[in-house]
């Protein structure tokens, strides 16, 4: 085993999901059958391999300081769940 | 035959001729879909109403002589997580579900301009996760040649449409064969193009360093005018190449005299389903009497790219979904009394449980004490496989494998989720290395269509173009016409 | 038993570029919730980030101003955590390869020289801002968020733990803020947040070699706060360990209010930010040809400025050192001594009476109200004699009042000093007559009588005459 339910609750913590006390069990099971799977890459000497973030034969993709005009407010909250003076509105920030 | 069955570049003759207008068209896709639609469940939202105004303005233009693109006033579907201004886009989640763009992605904009029509948004896997559209909330797609099998995934509905005659041409997004895999299990052409090649502004992040958008059409030549109407640098994605676009229609020659294609012999090893490798054979032994020169190529590292990606796209899809927070847009949970308990319960009860799942694993391959392990040396490994590639380019133009193992499965929830990771170890490495690689028909087992795949060299669209149209005017496979409706 | 304290620091710059590090949003400050936002810095499915040019032009010149080394191949990462303000919920920053590395910044703190190192600088995003339904985000039930300043460009500026005190802390932010203000790269307003600190702060036994546990310490606003939390922070520490107790690595909040520092921590798990190369952005790749042209449009740093009001000004080291202190202060020098060439006389009032006034008032230079222009006059006219330095002292009150020119306010005043000779004269035969005791005395050697007849001549002239002029008249006619 690579990680216990123990272990998956804390990542579900992190990753800010729930995962329900009667799916823990299928849910390490199948997050440890991936990572048993992977243990195949440790057949591989990878010393010295430069890590391939992105395939990309480009760099310095920049733009100009310019400022343009953005959204109008109506359309930057059309999708808020709860709306307060033009803000984002959230329940309290501290638990 | 048909004007719902009809190509995209035949349906542009009929229009410029004023042989047929695009209302009618139009109109005729929409029955097509009034009568399909409930076996087939391609698509998530519809939009007849602008649909047809778009229509009557191509018309309006043709009336006026006006010069119309080789796509305007074709009607054609969009899969879900391509986000289009004022008319929803789900990615088929609970997440979001009546979530509103307000920006048109760059190729969405690139659309409008040739003044095409948009049928309505097809359905995938929730946020493309997944090869079945099985883990759309919206419920699975059918596949039209056979309705109790799954359609491939992720751009299933696109795939499905197409088949079924619901719309005339489609884009997908392609992570790991998420256009090629459904094109092969549906007997459509599905084109994923060289990483950059289409701007991925405004489509709905999955992984990346891998996601590319691309077209399913009903043949290469169809694929080819896409391809013409979506490519090109857009300055709002830093990762689109600033590289001149062909006009892909001139590479739609049926020539493929020495042209050197490789069999990486990885891909023809077990797990390939005899009856699919037959098919495959035989389409090999077709371009070698076409003149094509057959050389065997090895990429060592093949075994490993499904878990390479199984890391990878996980990881970044971990922080790609993290914006769904039940802030500023999607499911929010109202009962909870703080922010992190209400951004903790909109996504347990907004994501499904794939989606879920991928997310943690990201989590986990990126966390502390684990990065190296996993997610670096996936990143390693990646460029492993990438000179794999590299090296296999040298002694060959192309790359001919299976676009897919086996044939399209049934829809009863039986498959083990490695299992089906596997099923898409012949088109995950091409999004490894960026490549471009098209799906086209090659026969069928069974009744259910298989699919080969050609592998291209970065940028190098046009001679697996070349390739594959050659393959295509030489045989019927592209003709057949599914099952389904009223046949 | 005795303790070394430990301070290192972690300096947030909002740099002041046009529009934001990746959309073309406007940076402006102020303006109504959520009106400089657009689908990239809402964090909208599908939007993708470009990274703004002037960014690492700005970024670069920090890094050359602080002798930093350029590092040529400069890449993003993702940082990873949940909070409202962060639109996406990763921020993008840099990780492992930061822009500009090992720099330093000397400082004198009581006539002692130091050098504190400069880990990196790295370039980042900021975040919206919360607003809190209650008067804090304890007590507020809920929280409206404004995304204007998500995705502004900041560079983080990480300090060795080089500091001792929290007097050296001060200096370092103080010619810290100086250099970025000389650049011209950021506003630096530490009470509007462009200029932001935070500091990592551990006490040892003297003479350990091993750092104690630190911890870190935000909110500071201002050069003040920062000095009072560090010597809240090192007491409490001591205090702590003193007491058998140990100290815990966490991140601690300054209030302000109250005078301590306060444990931030709450529920939340430890903090894993996971970070990754950011897959929507490519490397920037600097050559030295970028380096160089950036060099050279190197603004004037203070240590240069120095120098050239040492000698082409004639200003004393001292005088020099705390003139280009801050920019503003420097600015307003060069404005006065474009009046007046004394300059001397202008550092003289500069860091005598207007040092003194922004101290008093707690106001910087940018709000004095006279204007360098006038006090370069006030300058000019003492030079000239037509203003005592005592008479000059009431001028200067005036002009902190009313805005008006001292040629103006001497003439309203009738303060004009009394150099004509005759009528000096006039006012010291008057005297002398008057006094015909101390004539006797001075004759004896009482150097007193000359002093007291002065004061009586000032007196009859309510303090116009000319001093120098009087005591000259008053030795001629007495010998």
């Amino acid at each position: 085993m690579k990680v216990t339910t123990k272990d998956v609750a804390h990542i579900a913590q992190l990753s800010r999901l729930t995962i329900p006390q009667d799916e823990m069990e299928k849910f390490t099971e199948e997050f440890n059958q991936i990572l048993n799977y992977a243990d195949m890459l440790n057949e591989l000497d990878t010393k010295g391999v430069e890590p391939t973030a992105n395939v990309l034969p480009l760099s310095n993709v920049l733009r100009d300081d310019v400022a343009l005009e953005g959204v109008s407010l109506e359309e930057a909250l059309v999708n808020a769940p709860e709306v307060h003076d033009g803000g984002f509105k959230v329940p309290r920030v501290i638990e | 035959m048909e004007l719902y069955d009809t190509t995209a570049h035949e349906l542009h003759e009929k229009l410029v001729k004023k042989k047929i207008s695009s209302v009618e068209l139009t109109n005729k896709v929409f029955s097509r879909i009034d009568e399909v639609e409930s076996l087939t469940n391609a698509y998530v939202t519809l939009d007849k109403e602008t649909a047809l105004a778009q229509a009557a303005k191509v018309d309006k233009m043709l009336a006026e002589g006006e010069k119309i693109a080789p796509l305007a006033g074709i009607p054609g579907a969009i899969k879900d997580n391509i986000s289009t201004k004022g008319l929803k886009t789900t990615c088929s989640s609970k997440m979001l579900e009546n979530f509103m763009p307000i920006y048109d992605a760059h190729v969405i904009k690139k659309l409008r301009n040739d003044e095409t029509v948009f049928v309505g948004k097809t359905n995938l896997d929730e946020f493309a996760m997944g090869s079945s559209t099985e883990t759309s909330y919206f419920n699975v797609s059918h596949n039209p040649w056979n309705l109790e099998r799954v359609p491939g995934g992720s751009s299933g509905g696109s795939a499905v449409a197409i088949t079924a005659g619901e719309a005339i041409w489609a884009l997908g997004s392609d992570t790991g064969g998420s256009i090629r895999q459904p094109a092969s299990f549906t007997g459509c052409v599905g084109f994923k193009p060289t990483y950059g090649r289409v701007s991925r502004s405004g489509c709905v992040a999955f992984a990346s360093s891998l996601d590319q958008i691309g077209p399913i059409t009903k043949d290469v030549h169809d694929a080819a005018l896409v391809l013409n109407a979506i490519c090109g640098v857009d300055a709002n994605d830093s990762t689109s190449l600033p590289v001149a676009v062909p006009d892909f229609t001139s590479a739609l020659k049926t020539d493929v005299k020495g042209l050197k294609i490789g069999l990486p012999k990885e891909y023809f090893a077990a797990g390939l389903a005899p009856e699919v490798s037959e098919i495959i054979q035989k389409a090999i032994k077709d371009y070698e009497n076409l003149g094509a020169e057959i050389v065997e190529v090895s990429l060592p590292h093949t075994e490993y790219a499904v878990i390479t990606y199984y890391i990878i796209a996980p990881a970044e899809a971990s922080a790609n979904l993290a914006r769904f927070d039940g802030v500023r847009y999607g499911y929010r949970n109202l009962e909870a009394t703080s922010a992190p308990e209400m951004t903790t319960a909109s996504r347990t009860e907004g994501f499904g449980s794939e989606v879920k799942k991928r997310i943690m694993l990201g989590t986990y391959v990126l966390s502390s004490g684990y990065y190296d392990a996993y997610y670096l040396k996936a990143m390693q490994v990646r460029t492993l496989i990438r000179k794999d590639f590299e090296k296999a380019f040298e002694k060959c133009d192309v790359l001919l494998t299976p676009t897919c193992p086996n044939v399209a499965y049934p829809i009863d929830g039986k498959m083990d989720p490695l299992a089906t990771y596997l099923l898409d170890a012949c088109t995950i490495p091409v999004n490894l290395a960026g490549l471009p690689g098209i799906s086209i028909p090659a026969g069928f087992v069974s009744g259910l269509p298989v699919g080969m795949q050609l592998i291209g060299k970065p940028l190098d669209e046009e001679t697996i173009l070349r390739a594959a149209y050659t393959f295509e005017q030489t045989h019927e496979y592209h003709k057949a016409i599914a099952p389904i409706g009223g046949k | 038993m005795k303790y070394t304290t430990v301070i290192g620091l972690e300096v947030h710059a909002e740099l002041k570029t046009q529009s934001k590090a990746f959309c073309s949003c406007s940076t402006k400050f102020g303006g109504e919730p959520n009106t400089h936002v657009c689908p990239v810095c809402l964090g909208m499915p599908g939007a993708l980030p470009v990274l703004n040019k002037q960014v690492v032009e700005f970024a670069m010149r920090a890094g050359l101003a602080l002798e930093c080394e350029i590092k040529k191949f400069n890449k993003f990462d993702r940082k990873n955590y949940f909070y409202p303000d962060l639109s996406k919920n990763y921020q993008i920053s840099q990780f492992d390869k930061p822009i500009c590395e090992g720099g330093h910044i000397d400082i004198e703190v009581e006539g002692e020289h130091k050098r504190i190192g400069i880990t990196r600088i790295h370039m980042e995003e900021d975040a919206g801002k919360l607003v809190h339904s209650g008067a804090t985000i304890k007590t507020s039930d809920s929280s409206a968020v404004d995304y204007n300043r998500a995705g502004v460009p900041l560079i983080e500026i990480v300090s060795e733990p080089d500091m001792r005190s929290s007097a050296e802390a001060r200096a370092y932010m103080e010619k810290l803020k100086a250099i970025l203000e000389y650049i011209d790269v950021s506003d630096c307003k530490m009470q509007e947040g462009s200029l932001r600190c935070d500091a990592n702060i551990s006490v040892m036994p003297e003479g350990a070699t091993e750092f104690g546990t630190r911890a870190e310490v935000k909110n500071m606003n201002s050069f003040r706060a920062l000095e009072r939390a560090i010597e809240y922070e090192v007491e409490r520490q001591i205090e702590l360990i003193e007491d058998g107790g140990t100290v815990v690595q966490e991140t601690r909040t300054w209030d302000d209010a109250k005078g301590i520092t306060l444990s931030m921590r709450s529920k939340e798990e430890a903090h894993d930010y996971r970070y990754f190369p950011e897959p929507d952005l490519v490397p920037v790749e600097i050559d030295d040809a970028w380096i160089e042209r950036v060099r050279t449009e190197l603004p004037e740093l203070p240590a240069a400025r120095k120098s050239r009001l040492m000698q082409e000004k004639g200003l004393s080291d001292y005088d020099a050192e705390n003139i280009v202190a801050t920019m503003a202060m420097a600015e307003y020098f060069d404005e006065a001594a474009q009046v007046s060439t004394d300059a001397k006389g202008i550092a003289n009032w500069m860091l005598g009476d207007v040092s003194a006034y922004l101290n008093t008032e707690g106001i910087e230079i940018e709000q004095f109200p006279i204007t360098p222009q006038n006090l370069g006059e006030l300058v000019n006219l003492i030079n000239k004699g037509v203003l005592s330095s005592k008479l000059a002292k009431k001028v200067f009150t005036e002009m902190l009042k009313s805005h008006k020119t001292p040629q103006v306010l001497v003439k309203e005043l009738g303060l004009e000093q009394i150099s004509d000779e005759g009528a000096i004269a006039k006012i010291v035969d008057e005297t002398l007559a008057e006094n015909p005791q101390s004539i006797v005395d001075y004759r004896a050697g009482k150097d007193r009588a000359l002093g007291f007849l002065v004061g009586q001549i000032m007196k009859k002239s309510r303090g116009k005459a000319n001093p120098e002029l009087v005591n000259k008249m008053l030795k001629e006619k007495m010998q």
